[in-house]
Order: structure tokens, then sequence, then C-alpha cells
């Protein structure tokens, strides 16, 4: 099992190094110049531009460009943004928390709508309750992000006057009325993302509750005479939910990056919002360090799915 | 494995089940094709869905000719007028009709869709076919580079792509072309790995089977040996699959356009009407409201059929 966790996060460490060139090929295989600012310069003569350019680095061959690169990127040196001068990993220190933290919410969140809403709609399968939940689960991953929540704007925030639209982070109230005030920000947000992510999860968890349901060993737990409730949770229940860990695992980073719709339409000052920002202003350095880091996310939760996997299923074998 | 299909030979054949194959043999032959079909037609819904997206592709196309509105005319007394009878779905806030709009834009984020998943299949089979078909090395190597683009985050490196390329594919090919190449292909080459699993798996199981061992007895080539022999039989969930990328790829450059990323605000792409809406929603609700039921209808139906042809073309369920 040791050997097996350490075989796999040794062939991440390719993979990684993959991603990482296919990003740094995009951008050297990107038109434009870093330096066309300065070429529309007339103060700046093109002997002093050329000598910049190769002060940066900018007329080394490629090999040299793309390792100079990729090891201030492993030592998390992402350099500065061109808009705000300030190191780019400041600027993502202050961002990831929002980002991990209504992520990561609307992430329990769904999983506590999907697992029991799931299980039941298998266990009373073709009943009312299964044809509704499994219609408006359908429903749910049909209907994108950015239109639930707009469509959230119009009813909370335009008719109801329930909920703000907006995402503040300079909340000044002290005490419960500023706690509320944060809940009550978050609720839209976390709610966009947790419905979409808990109608996709609900159809895995009925799916592999229905494989499990009918067999062998279900009819074996009845037999003996145990309680149903028995029967479901504690053997139909762990079986079925082995699958879904790995989908939950590897679904995790579709979470995060899905947060850059849902923080760009409530204006959450997370990574997302940075991101889409950063294009506008066409800041590469902070544009570059976000896509990486988003790619490290999913190479790492694919790795965490994985050994999870192994250590759920004992009949996987490490060969 | 209710009944006997016609082509099969009898066991025993005795003179009553003599009339009875020849009773058989008067209906028409059954194919696995219109099994598929009558299996279909089952699913009310995703026969529905077939209905809704016929409709509207045939209204995005004939629509712009018959609603001859102009879709860019300016004219503010109207602006952002509600739903009304010269207006059906209302005015935006440059008093242009969004009803001609919706049309005109419908007919670019159908292509996109349907565009973007042709890339993605052909992608996907060719990856699939060739690692499959001939194993090895080339099958391993094939694989690797398939499990390094699953692990690619794609929203942000489809953000990334569209923020370096798109001035110069824009002067290359025009406003409405540029993005159009540039999303489709970037859809395309972000989403062909599930189908390329999907297609060596058949190929590697199939290529040992007895009827590829017969064709190629009887001299049949490499490429006829794939196209011909093995593909018909992968078809099934590659179709399935191909279904449900058009939705994928639909929501995917909405959500584009949504963000300003896609199309530009002369291209009304669904997504783009619902992106120049956000600014509008207090006066004018209805901005949002059609564009987004736009989106919603047209996945919702494809995933429906989507859905109708997985039990359709699923050989492990009994036709009856």
């Amino acid at each position: 099992m040791g050997r097996y966790i350490i075989r796999r996060v040794l062939t991440a460490i390719p993979t990684l190094i993959a991603i990482s060139m296919v990003i740094f090929a995009i951008l050297a295989l990107a038109p434009g110049d870093p330096l066309s600012d300065l070429a529309l310069n007339p103060a700046v003569p093109p002997e002093v531009r050329q000598r910049i350019r190769e002060n940066l680095g900018l007329e080394d061959p490629i090999p040299v460009r793309y390792s100079k690169w990729a090891s201030s990127l492993f030592t998390g040196d992402f350099g500065y943004s061109f808009r705000t001068r300030a190191p780019v990993i400041d600027l993502l220190k202050q961002r990831l928390p929002t980002t991990l933290y209504v992520s990561g919410m609307a992430f329990l969140i769904s999983l506590l709508i999907a697992i029991p809403i799931g299980v039941l709609s298998a266990v009373k399968q073709y009943s009312v309750f299964d044809n509704v939940a499994t219609t408006l689960a359908f429903i749910g991953f049909s209907l994108p992000t950015f239109c639930t929540g707009l469509l959230f704007i119009l009813l909370f925030t335009i008719r109801l006057d329930w909920l703000p639209s907006i995402y503040r982070s300079t909340i000044q109230e002290e005490g419960l009325a500023g706690i509320w005030e944060r809940v009550r920000q978050a609720i839209m947000p976390i709610m966009v993302l947790a419905l979409f992510q808990a109608a996709t999860l609900m159809r895995f968890v009925r799916a592999s509750m229905l494989e499990n349901i009918h067999q062998d060993y279900v009819r074996t737990a009845r037999s003996k005479g145990l309680a149903e409730r028995h029967v479901i949770n504690r053997h139909a229940l762990r079986n079925a939910l082995i699958p879904v860990v790995t989908i939950v695992a590897l679904s995790l980073p579709t979470v995060i990056t899905g947060a850059v719709i849902t923080e760009q339409i409530f204006k959450v000052p997370g990574m997302g919002q940075l991101f889409i920002s950063a294009i506008q202003n066409n800041d590469t350095p902070v544009v570059m360090a976000i896509t990486f880091i988003f790619s490290i996310l999913v190479v790492i939760f694919n790795l965490i799915a994985d050994v999870i996997y192994g250590v759920l299923d004992p009949r996987i074998k490490y060969s | 494995m209710a009944e006997v299909s016609p082509a099969r030979p009898q066991a025993q054949p005795s003179s009553a089940a003599a009339a009875d194959l020849s009773s058989l043999r008067s209906k028409k032959a059954r194919s696995l094709w219109s099994d598929a079909w009558r299996q279909f037609r089952k699913h009310h819904l995703a026969v529905a869905g077939v209905f809704v997206l016929v409709f509207l592709t045939i209204a995005t196309l004939i629509g712009p000719f018959v609603w001859n509105q102009p879709i860019d005319k300016i004219d503010f007394s109207i602006s952002t007028q509600g739903s009304s009878w010269a207006h059906p779905m209302g005015t935006n806030d440059l008093g242009q009709d969004i009803f001609a709009r919706i049309l005109w834009g419908g007919r670019i984020s159908l292509a996109v869709g349907v565009a973007a998943m042709l890339v993605a299949i052909l992608v996907g089979i060719l990856v699939g076919a060739i690692a499959g078909f001939f194993g090895g090395f080339i099958d391993s190597v094939l694989m690797r580079i398939t499990d390094m683009f699953i692990s690619l985050p794609s929203l942000p490196l489809l953000l990334l792509t569209i923020y370096l390329f798109r001035d110069t594919l824009r002067e290359k090919f025009g406003p409405t072309l540029g993005p159009f190449l540039l999303i489709v292909a970037l859809i395309g080459l972000l989403n062909w790995m599930p189908v390329a699993r999907l297609v060596r798996a058949s190929f590697l199981s199939l290529k040992e089977k007895e009827f590829v061992e017969a064709a190629r007895c009887i001299g049949a080539t490499r490429s006829s040996i794939m196209m011909k022999h093995i593909m018909p039989n992968v078809l099934g969930p590659v179709i399935v699959a191909a279904t449900l990328a058009v939705g994928g790829a639909i929501i995917t450059e909405s959500a584009l356009s949504f963000l300003g990323l896609g199309f530009p605000p002369d291209v009304p792409t669904w997504g783009q009407l619902l992106n120049t809406s956000v600014n509008f929603m207090e006066i004018a609700p209805h901005m949002v409201i059609f564009p987004a039921l736009m989106i919603f209808l047209t996945v919702l139906s494809i995933n429906y059929v989507g859905d109708g042809l997985r039990d359709a073309l699923d050989p492990r369920k009994t036709t009856g």
C-alpha cells in the first residue's frame, strides 16, 4: 500500500511537468510581444529595446527559457503582476481563501443534498419521490451555473429583495449583525455551485446504489433478519459509496474552476474573479500563475481519488 | 432473449417450428437500428427532446428570413421594453429586437455545439482506434497523452488560450469566423479524451474476436478491418457521447461568451446576450430570462436525447 502511494505520487510528477510544458508552449506560441508597449514609445530606441529583451532572457533558446520559467514556478515565484506591481504570490494568498471557502462549502452542501436523496431514490426506485428527484437532477445539470446564478439574482435580489447580489469582503459590522451579513451574501454563490454539483452527484449515488441493492450480499443481510435501515446504511451504502468517493474527489477541481463563473456573477473576490480581471487587463503573469495553480489542484485530486479508491476497495491490486 | 431472431436457424426443425419460421420470415426483418428506434420511442422525454431540437434548428435556420427584423438597428426610443406583439421577447438596452437576435445567435450557438462535437469525436475515434488496434508502444504513448489531457483544467486553459490568440484570429478570419474557429477547435481538443478511452477499450477487446480474424483471412486491409468491421460495433456508445458532447460544448461556448471571452458583442450568441443583460437586470429582466431559457431548453433536450439513446443503444438491454 505504502509503495503504491509512493509510486502513484511519482507518476504525478511527469504529468505536472507535461502540463507546465503545455502551458509554456501556449504562451511561447502566442502572438504578441510583452514589450509591445515600448515599441510604441518614441523615447525608447530599438537598440535599448533589444537590450531589455536580452536582459529579460527573451532571446534565449526555448529550452533555456522553459527551464528558467519552470524552476521559478516550482519554487513558488510567480513573478510580478503587470498591473499592480505586487508579487503574484501575494495576490494569490489574498484570493485563495475566499475561493476555497465558497467552493468548499458548496461541495459539502452538495454532498449533504446528493447522498440522502440519491440513496432514497434508489431504495424507492420508480416511486413518485424517485421520479421527482431524478427529473430535478436532470434539470439541475442541464442548467449551467451562469443561468441559475442570474435567475437567482432576479428572484432573490430584485424580486424578493432577500439576499444581496454582491459579495463584499469589506463588511465592517461587528458581532451578530456582521456574521449574519457574511452568511447572507455567501448563500447565493454557494447554493448555485452546490445545486449544480448535487444534481450530478445524486445521479451517481443513485446508480451506484441501484447496482448494489440487488446483489446477493444484500439479500443475505436481509435474510439474516437485519432491520431494513441497517441493511441499507451498513451494507449497501458502504459499498455503493466506493465509486462515489472517486467521483467526488475528481469533481472537486471542477467545482473550484467552476467557481470562476459564479465568482464573476456575484463579484466574489476570489481566484476566479482575479483570473478574469487579469485576462481583461492583459496581466499575463497572474493569468499564467492561476492556470498553473488550477492544474496542480487537478493533479493532486486525481492522485487523492486513486489513493482513496485503493484504501476503500481492497479488491484493487497494487501490482 | 425472449424471442428468436428471424435469421437464426432453429435447433430442432419440426413441422410446427418450420411453419412458425416461415411466418416469421414473411415479417419485415428487424435490424439493430430498428430495434434501437423501437426502444428509443418508448422514452417519451427523449422523443420530445428530438422534436424540440428539430424545431429549434429549423427556427434558427429559417427564422431570420421569416422574422426579418434587423438584429443591429439601434433605436433608443424603444430600449429595454418588455414583451409585446412587435417584439415578442422585448428589446435590449439599444432597442434591438431580442427575438431576432436569439434566432440569429442560436445558429452560432448550435453550430459551435455541433462543430466542436465533431472535432472531439473525430480526434477521439482516431486516437482510440489507433491505440486500441495497434496496442503495445503506440498504445501506451497515446494513453499517456490522453491521461495528461484529462489532467488539464479545461475552463482556465480555454480562457488562457482565447486570451492569447483571439486578436490574431480575429484579424485573420473576421469577427465571427475567427472566434468561431478558435472556440470550436479548443472545445474539441479539450474534450476528446472520454471518446478515445471508450473506443480504445472496445477495439482492444474486439480485435481478438473471431469475426476480425475471419476478415483478416479473406484479405481485408488494416484500415478496412478498423473502419468496416470493428468501428460499427463501437458506434453505439460513441453516438451517445457525441450527443452529450453537443450539449457540453453549447454550455462551454455560452459560458465563455457570458464571461466576455467568447464572441464579440455584435455577434449575439445566447451567452453573449446574457453577458449584456447583466447590467440591465433590474429594469429589463426579460433580457436575462429569454436567452437563459433557450440555453436551458436546448441543453435539457440534448441531455434527454442522450439518455434515450443510451437506453436504446445499450446492447445489454433486451429490446422488446
